[in-house]
C-alpha cells in the first residue's frame, strides 16, 4: 500500500511518550434514561497503549465504548481525532478503527469463511489464503466451512477475533472481548493485545476478566448519579 | 499468532470502493437468504393464497375477476412486501452485523441501498415472475397482464426502498410490526393508485405511457432519496441500542 503516514511512525518500546493521541477525550458526559452515566470525563488514547475501561454493571463501559466507536450520538462535550474534532472526518476515523462489540457481527448462517470475507469486504483486500490463516490462528482449523449456528458461542466469538489477526486499524476497540473465551484463548489474545500495543496500536477494551497487563490505562466510570 | 515487525502505527489511507463493498453485501445478504428458504417462501405464498382464495370469497364471475384482477394482485404484493419488511434490517440488528455495516468506510447510503436491491430480487422479483400466472388466473388479457408485470417491475421497489425506512426506524422496539404497518402504508397508497390505474387504463384500451412515466418517476425518487433516510434512521436506531 501507498501510505504516506501522517505523523512519523515512532518506536515504542522505549515506553516513552511516543506521539500526539489517536483519540481525545474531552468533558464527556452521557446521560441515559435520566441516569447520568458519565461527566467531564477526559482522556487520551494514545498510540502503543492499552486502555481497559473500569466500572459495574450497568456503569456505561459499553455506551462509553459505543461513543467512542461512533456508533452512539447521544453524548456532549468532543471527541478529537489527531487532534482535530472526529464529526469532520468520520471517513478517516471508520477507516482506522476497528470495533468488536457485544455482539460480535457473525452471520449464524454462514460459515466463518463467509463471515470473516463479508467483514473484511468494506476494509480491505484480502486473499482466501489469508483469511484461512487468521481462522487457523484462532483455533478455528476444521471450522471454517461450518455453519456458524452450528459453532460454540466461544468459537462465534473467534471468528470476529480472527479480524484481529489481519487488521491493519491503528485503534480497536473491543467490548467484553474475553467473553466465552476459554483460558489458552484468553492467553493468546492477552499476547496479541500486548504484541499490538508494542508495535504501536491503540487498544480500548472493557472485561470483567482479570487483565493483568503492563502500563494499562485505567479509566474508572462510576455507577451513575442516583444508585 | 501473527506479529508485525513494523514500529509506530500507520494510518489506514485506503479503503475498499464502494461498488466492490455494495457488491460484496448484496452477494452475502442473498448467499444467507438461501440458506434459510422457509423465510423466502412466506411473502411468497401469501401472495398466492390471497389472490386465489379473492375468487373463492367474493366471485370468481369472469367479468367481476377482469375488473378487480389487477387490484387484486397489486394489493397482494404490496401486503407480501409489507409482510417481509421487518427482516430487512432486523437480523443484521440482532447479530451486530449492522454495526459493522455502519462503521464502514463506505457512504451508508450506498450500503443500505445494496441491502434494499438484495431485499428486492428476494422478494419483490418472484412477485413479479408469478404475476404472469396469477394474472391468467383471474382472467386478465395478455396486454393487461403485460402492463400488470411491467406496474410491478416499476413498483416493487419502490415498496422495498420506501419500506426500508420504516423498517429501519422501528429497528429499535421490541414489536414493530403494526407501527411499520402505520408509517409505511400512507406512503404505499400512491404506488399502489398509480400500479392499478395504469393496469386499468391498458384494459380499457387507452395509453399508459403517461402512467408508466409517472411511476418510473417514482422510482427515480425512491432510489435517490430513501436510502438517505434509511442510513439516517440506522444511525439512529443504533444510537438508542
Amino acid at each position: 500500500m501507498s501510505t504516506t503516514p501522517v505523523y512519523p511512525p515512532r518506536c515504542s518500546r522505549s515506553g516513552a511518550l511516543m506521539s500526539e493521541p489517536l483519540l481525545q477525550a474531552v468533558n464527556l458526559q452521557c446521560e441515559r434514561d435520566d441516569r447520568m452515566l458519565f461527566r467531564d470525563l477526559s482522556f487520551s488514547i494514545l498510540p502503543g497503549t492499552l486502555t481497559r475501561v473500569e466500572g459495574p454493571n450497568g456503569s456505561g463501559k459499553t455506551t462509553l465504548l459505543r461513543i467512542l466507536a461512533g456508533l452512539n450520538d447521544a453524548w456532549s462535550g468532543d471527541l478529537l481525532w489527531l487532534g482535530e474534532s472526529r464529526s469532520y472526518q468520520r471517513d478517516e476515523f471508520v477507516r482506522n478503527m476497528l470495533y468488536i462489540g457485544h455482539r460480535p457481527g457473525i452471520k449464524p448462517l454462514l460459515t466463518p469463511m463467509e463471515n470473516l470475507r463479508a467483514l473484511m469486504a468494506g476494509r480491505k483486500a484480502v486473499s482466501d489464503d489469508l483469511l484461512r490463516q487468521a481462522l487457523t490462528g484462532t483455533g478455528l482449523a476444521g471450522f471454517e466451512d461450518v455453519p456458524c449456528r452450528r459453532l460454540s458461542a466461544g468459537q462465534q466469538r473467534r471468528v470476529a477475533l480472527a479480524r484481529l489477526l489481519i487488521a491493519d486499524e491503528p485503534l480497536w476497540i473491543l467490548d467484553e472481548v474475553f467473553t466465552a473465551i476459554d483460558i489458552d484463548g484468553v492467553a493468546a489474545l492477552e499476547t496479541l493485545l500486548v504484541q499490538r500495543a508494542r508495535d504501536g496500536g491503540a487498544i480500548v477494551v472493557t472485561t470483567h476478566h482479570d487483565l493483568q497487563l503492563p502500563s494499562m490505562q485505567r479509566i474508572t466510570l462510576g455507577a451513575g448519579d442516583d444508585f | 499468532m501473527t506479529s508485525d515487525t513494523r514500529a509506530g502505527w500507520r494510518p489506514v489511507t485506503e479503503s475498499v470502493g464502494s461498488v466492490r463493498a455494495m457488491k460484496a453485501l448484496f452477494l452475502r445478504d442473498l448467499k444467507a437468504a438461501f440458506r434459510q428458504r422457509q423465510d423466502l417462501l412466506n411473502p411468497l405464498l401469501f401472495f398466492i393464497m390471497v389472490v386465489t382464495l379473492f375468487p373463492l370469497g367474493v366471485s370468481p364471475e369472469v367479468s367481476f375477476l377482469q375488473q378487480a384482477g389487477s387490484g387484486i394482485l397489486w394489493v397482494a404484493a404490496l401486503l407480501s412486501v409489507l409482510l417481509s419488511l421487518d427482516h430487512l434490517f432486523r437480523h443484521d440488528y440482532d447479530d451486530g452485523t449492522l454495526e459493522q455495516l455502519v462503521l464502514q468506510p463506505q457512504p451508508l447510503f450506498l450500503l443500505v441501498l445494496a441491502k434494499v436491491a438484495a431485499h428486492w430480487v428476494l422478494t419483490g422479483l418472484p412477485l413479479v415472475l408469478l404475476a404472469p400466472i396469477l394474472g391468467i388466473m383471474v382472467h386478465l388479457d395478455g396486454n393487461s397482464i403485460g402492463v400488470l408485470c411491467l406496474t410491478l417491475l416499476i413498483g416493487t421497489p419502490v415498496l422495498s426502498l420506501i419500506g426500508a425506512i420504516g423498517a429501519a426506524l422501528t429497528l429499535g422496539l421490541r414489536s414493530a410490526g403494526v407501527l411499520l404497518s402505520l408509517l409505511i402504508i400512507p406512503l404505499y397508497i400512491p404506488v399502489l393508485i398509480f400500479g392499478t390505474g395504469t393496469v386499468a387504463a391498458a384494459g380499457e384500451g387507452a395509453p399508459v405511457s403517461g402512467y408508466v412515466a409517472l411511476m418510473s418517476a417514482f422510482l427515480v425518487l425512491a432510489v435517490t432519496l430513501a436510502p438517505f433516510a434509511s442510513a439516517a434512521a440506522l444511525r439512529i436506531s443504533l444510537s438508542n441500542a
